[in-house]
């Protein structure tokens, strides 16, 4: 994650052209690249694509993908779906809350945790599920979420 | 080298290989499940050993309740599923299976010539749409080629015009499989009659609800099928480029159709001058940035234009004006999915299958309580009580089935009194729940259904876009009255409060989204209304769920172990080693880490 370097941004937009109807696009690959939409991004954005920075952020915020602040190296995301809050989901989103001493949407001191939940990650057989990063983690208990937790804290997983 | 020669090199290439396939599931379920070590373990035991196999990764295999799941297929045995598959059991699996010809039967789950717990899951089960899906190499176009894909296109622009093709879809029956239900054949004839150029062909694979997952292994276990049915669909309607809108979330889904189209592209079933036609049709991905409205057409296309997705006002129907103003025909993953074969196979093989108005089979996603819960296709016409007990095995731990939600937040919980509904799209809508993409989860007795009806609320609450005053605000009236039950403050008038928000909120929305928004609230109330009435009047929650309405309590089978002191987020149990421990109610938050800790049930919750 580092700040945004205006050439290497240019270059993103540049590789879509800035056709029509390539903003959401855009917005994907610059957050890939930084890990956030930060101000300047957003502001680059718009001028860069002739668009309103009104109507860039509008575009931006109406999508729960796209995030306006630096995050964690990791970030967990809690299944939320039908079946795993049948299944105790929202047990496992108050042990991580409590054992990352952080809310939802929020990230550690450290920058090494943001916790968010997801709407479903479609994995419902292995409810109650979570992601951690790229990795899901299926058919959890508490305690086995303070175990994987502890793990990416050790340095042991990634 | 002409197409069909290509083909045939690919079909006596792939025959030749007369090794044993030992398939491992590697849909994202399996993989969240571990089957990637379990992979890796194969692929090294088998060079290391140097046995005549040849260790391939597949789609779904639909049990998701015996993930990871290995299938061994051979000309002498047939097919062997394997489950619950460990990296460390594979070694001696391996070793019997190779050396002494047998295979521990306690490994086996379903087999050609085995009796298991897998006959009655696959028994009722028709697969069309799911057919390669667990048993080819999903990143192989050439097994999705020996599987007779790509036969349906070929057959269609060598032999068909685009009217013949619309024809057959017509005459098939097929309806929209994203939810609503409208006849595919009459949409594309709506396109194709539409006036302008050029016309755009939509997938939409954004599959929002949560508790459904048919389209993600649908499009991680067969790419290649959607691409065959998009190609045809946009020869029938005259399209020359086709999206697929898909959620960022299935990123396996999105790896393996990128690859799927390069492949396609390769061998001339997409781009310029398909099969040595004069058809041209081009195919693009587009990720979904996280927003459910986004599943009803209008808003997709919306976001597609890189705008705000908000829903549009139909008419004009997208057949008419669509995506950037011009015709568009958009349906869903599994819809698309259908294609192929029915225009290989024919109209009339497909609508043998099903029910009167409701044509084929239907997927589903079936997930929560149930004993082996997992991604099945059915013929319509099938009850719901076979799903649950015949395909699903019944209720998980022996409990009671309290209910069957379906269509997810769009869609509402069917009880017990009603599990002989069929399922076709007209009995579903009748018991107020709708036939939906495909989510069926499963509710037991510890489910409480006022709290399931807050859930779905808070999400399409959350998820409204704010267009309509009736669904911005009144589904947070809505959700408001709801959070107040389920808290233990509800008032007398309260259930008849929310009766009367949810029809306006139905009536005065412009989108499906708040059309169908209540739908969950309704049928709740309408099938579980003395649930609601405890909630209110005694201040309890029958299935000891709602966390205001409930305490943790220690009980005589304490051993003072300490386990539940330890695992207290809050602090709020104390007590000496080996001595019955109490909870302070004051400081407890009524998580239940203390009940899931203990080993000695000596947690009751009152």
């Amino acid at each position: 994650m580092s700040t945004i370097d205006p050439r290497q941004a240019l270059s993103i937009i540049n590789k879509e052209n800035i056709k029509k109807g390539s903003l959401i696009t855009v917005l994907q690959q610059v957050q890939e690249e930084y890990g956030y939409l930060s101000k300047e991004a957003l502001l680059l954005i718009s001028r860069r694509m002739s668009i309103p920075a009104a109507k860039v952020m509008g575009a931006a915020s109406f999508y729960s993908q796209f995030r306006f602040e630096e995050r964690g190296r990791c970030t967990v995301k809690v299944c939320q779906g039908t079946a795993c809050h049948i299944s105790g989901a929202s047990k496992l989103l108050d042990v991580l809350e409590e054992n990352l001493g952080i809310g939802k949407g929020e990230t550690t001191e450290d920058k090494l945790f943001t916790l968010e939940t997801v709407a479903c990650l479609g994995c419902c057989s292995l409810a109650p599920v979570m992601m951690i990063n790229e990795m899901t983690y299926g058919r959890l208990t508490t305690n086995k979420v303070k175990r994987i937790i502890d793990d990416y804290r050790k340095g042991r997983a990634e | 080298m002409s197409l069909s020669e290509k083909t045939k090199g690919v079909l006596q290439h792939s025959r030749n290989v007369d090794k044993t396939k030992l398939k491992v599931g590697l849909g994202a379920c399996g993989i969240a499940a571990g089957a990637t070590e379990v992979y890796k373990e194969l692929v090294e035991i088998v060079s290391s050993e140097g046995l005549p196999a040849v260790v391939e990764q597949t789609g779904c295999i639909g049990m998701c309740h015996n993930e990871p799941l290995v299938e061994i297929e051979s000309r002498k045995d047939g097919r062997i599923l394997l489950g619950n598959i460990t990296p460390k059991k594979i070694p001696s699996i391996i070793k019997s299976y190779f050396q002494e010809g047998s295979i521990d039967p306690e490994h086996i789950v379903a087999g050609t010539h085995y009796v298991t717990e897998g006959d009655a899951f696959f028994k009722k089960q028709y697969r069309i749409v799911l057919s390669n899906c667990g048993r080819i190499n999903p990143e192989s176009i050439d097994e999705y080629i020996e599987m007779g894909g790509y036969e349906g296109l070929k057959k269609a622009l060598e032999r068909m015009t685009p009217d013949e093709i619309i024809e057959e879809v017509l005459k098939s029956g097929l309806r929209g499989r994203g939810g609503a239900g409208f006849t595919t054949g009459l949409k594309w004839k709506f396109t194709k009659q539409a006036a302008g150029s050029p016309k755009y062909l939509i997938c939409n694979a954004d599959e929002g609800d949560p508790g459904a997952f048919m389209d993600r292994s649908t499009l991680e276990g067969d790419p290649h099928a959607i691409i065959e049915g998009m190609t045809i669909a946009a020869y029938a309607v005259g399209a020359s480029l086709g999206y697929i809108y898909i959620r960022a979330e299935y990123p396996l889904a999105v790896k393996r159709l990128k690859l799927a189209i390069q492949q396609a592209k390769d061998r001339a079933f997409l781009g310029d001058g398909i099969l040595g036609s004069s058809f041209c049709f081009d195919m693009k991905i587009k990720e979904g940035a996280g927003a459910f409205v986004c599943g009803e057409e209008t808003a997709l296309i919306a976001s597609i234009e890189g705008e705000r997705g908000l829903p549009r006002l139909r008419p004009p129907f997208p057949a008419t004006k669509g995506l950037w103003g011009l015709p568009t025909n958009i349906n869903n993953v599994e819809t698309y999915a259908n294609i192929p074969r029915i225009i290989l196979n024919g109209s009339g093989w497909y609508s043998k299958l099903g029910t009167e108005r409701s044509k084929g089979t239907k997927v589903f996603a079936l997930a929560g309580k149930i004993a082996k819960g997992g991604l099945i296709e059915v013929p319509m016409g099938i009850t719901l009580k076979e799903i649950v007990y015949d395909i699903g095995g019944g209720i998980k731990e022996g409990k009671r089935f309290k209910a069957v939600q379906m269509g997810g937040p769009s869609g509402g919980c069917i009880p017990e009194s009603l599990l002989d509904t069929v399922i076709d799209y007209d009995s579903v809508t009748k018991t107020g729940a709708i036939m939906g993409s495909g989510g069926m989860v499963v509710m037991d007795e510890e489910t409480c259904m006022v709290e399931v009806a807050r859930f779905f609320l808070e999400f399409t609450q959350n998820e409204s876009c704010g267009k309509c005053t009736f669904c911005r605000i009144g589904t947070k009236r809505m959700l408001e009255i709801l959070e107040r039950i389920t808290n233990g403050s509800g008032e007398q008038g309260d259930i008849e409060r929310l009766e009367y928000l949810a029809l306006s909120v139905k009536s005065g929305s412009l989108c499906g989204l708040g059309q169908t928004a209540p739908n969950p609230v309704l049928t709740t109330v309408r099938y579980f209304r003395d649930e609601y009435e405890v909630h209110i009047r005694e201040k309890k929650c029958p299935a000891k769920q709602c966390r205001s309405l409930i305490s943790y309590q220690i009980i005589s089978n304490c051993t003072g172990c300490g386990a539940c002191l330890r695992n207290c987020p809050v602090n709020a149990i104390s007590g000496k080693k080996k001595e019955i421990h109490e909870i302070d109610q004051q400081k407890c938050i009524k998580c239940g880490i203390c009940s899931d800790s203990c080993r000695f049930e000596a947690i009751e919750v009152h």
